[in-house]
């Protein structure tokens, strides 16, 4: 598998493996090193809150880079200010930019996302916008400079995978920067799918760290997304309406 | 004096600097980022910046998430 270009960056993993939602830190190693990520999401919050600083230390005994997100932002004043605290407290200036709507839906704001990241480009981010499944919307965050788009395939945490796999090709095929389908993987068809639609990579966290068994559905998501890519890569063959005899002729 | 310590009201000494209400707060670690009033305040500045009645702090730290 070619590696993973983001930035100028290599990874050999094309899965990228959220922290949220695991219930302890030694089932989120577990699925972590299952999964074989190379990068995963961590978010900002108030000190007082639980979570601690130990996810951090597990992430560098694993040798795993954090990604900084800006979850739970609701405008781009927000993002940018939470975006500047994330490169302050973690030394890197890549960020997982996240602005939502509204608490039912999670779906991203598209008018504050994308003013959000203009902002953090011209501040000196490698911005990784979280975005609707909008071809539309995907080019233009491309346009003011950031390093990826990554679409949605359904809302965080709702496990309905891709619901509109044509807007996801579409947005594949006419980026210049590396589609990473972001929310909505429920389970590991869904990781390949996204694979197989084209993206680059997959970045889930619900569907390993909450399944019945983390570490198990780390394993299963990584080899769906090693499959879907060489499923894209081998070239399938096209669909048909009739059979057709892959068994010679009987004389 | 008062301040705002995420959210909360907390009574610091006048003219305590950034850095000696972290300390007294034990959250002056690694991995830490403040804003002072809505802006990022470097980790260097902590010592030099002195608080001020109703100086809003927030004080945040990565956790799991995303």
């Amino acid at each position: 598998m070619d590696p993973l270009v983001i930035a100028g960056r290599k990874f050999d993993s094309r899965l990228i493996t959220g922290t949220g939602g695991a219930a302890n830190l030694s089932i989120l190693e577990r699925a972590l090193v299952a999964s074989g990520t190379e990068l995963t999401t961590v978010a900002m919050r108030r000190m007082d809150t639980e979570g601690g600083p130990g996810v951090l230390e597990l992430l560098r005994t694993l040798k795993i880079e954090p990604l900084p997100n800006t979850a739970g932002c609701r405008s781009a004043a927000e993002a940018v200010l939470t975006a500047r605290l994330a490169r302050e407290a973690l030394g890197t200036n890549w960020i997982k930019l996240e602005v939502h709507a509204d608490e039912r839906t999670l779906l991203p704001d598209p008018v504050e996302t994308l003013e959000a990241a203009e902002q953090l480009v011209d501040d000196g981010f490698v911005v990784l916008p979280y975005t609707n499944d909008d071809p539309v919307l995907a080019l233009k965050l491309e346009e003011v400079g950031c390093a990826a788009v990554m679409p949605l395939g359904s809302p965080i945490g709702t496990g309905l995978g891709i619901r509109n796999p044509h807007n996801i090709e579409m947005i594949v095929s006419r980026s210049s920067v590396p589609v990473i389908l972001d929310a909505g993987v429920g389970t590991a068809s869904d990781a390949c799918l996204a694979m197989e639609l084209g993206c680059a990579a997959v970045l889930l966290a619900t569907a390993v760290t909450r399944a019945d068994d983390p570490e198990l559905m780390g394993t299963a998501m990584k080899h769906a997304v090693i499959a879907g890519y060489a499923a894209r890569e081998a070239g399938r063959i096209p669909e048909r309406f009739w059979a057709q005899a892959s068994s010679p002729d009987r004389d | 004096m008062n301040i705002r310590v995420n959210g909360d009201t907390r009574a610091v000494a006048d003219g305590a600097t950034v850095a000696e209400v972290l300390a007294e707060l034990s959250v002056d670690r690694p991995g830490v980022a403040v804003a002072l009033d809505g802006e990022v305040l470097p980790r260097g500045a902590w010592a030099g910046q002195k608080l001020y009645e109703d100086a809003r702090l927030e004080v945040l730290v990565a956790v799991q998430g995303g």
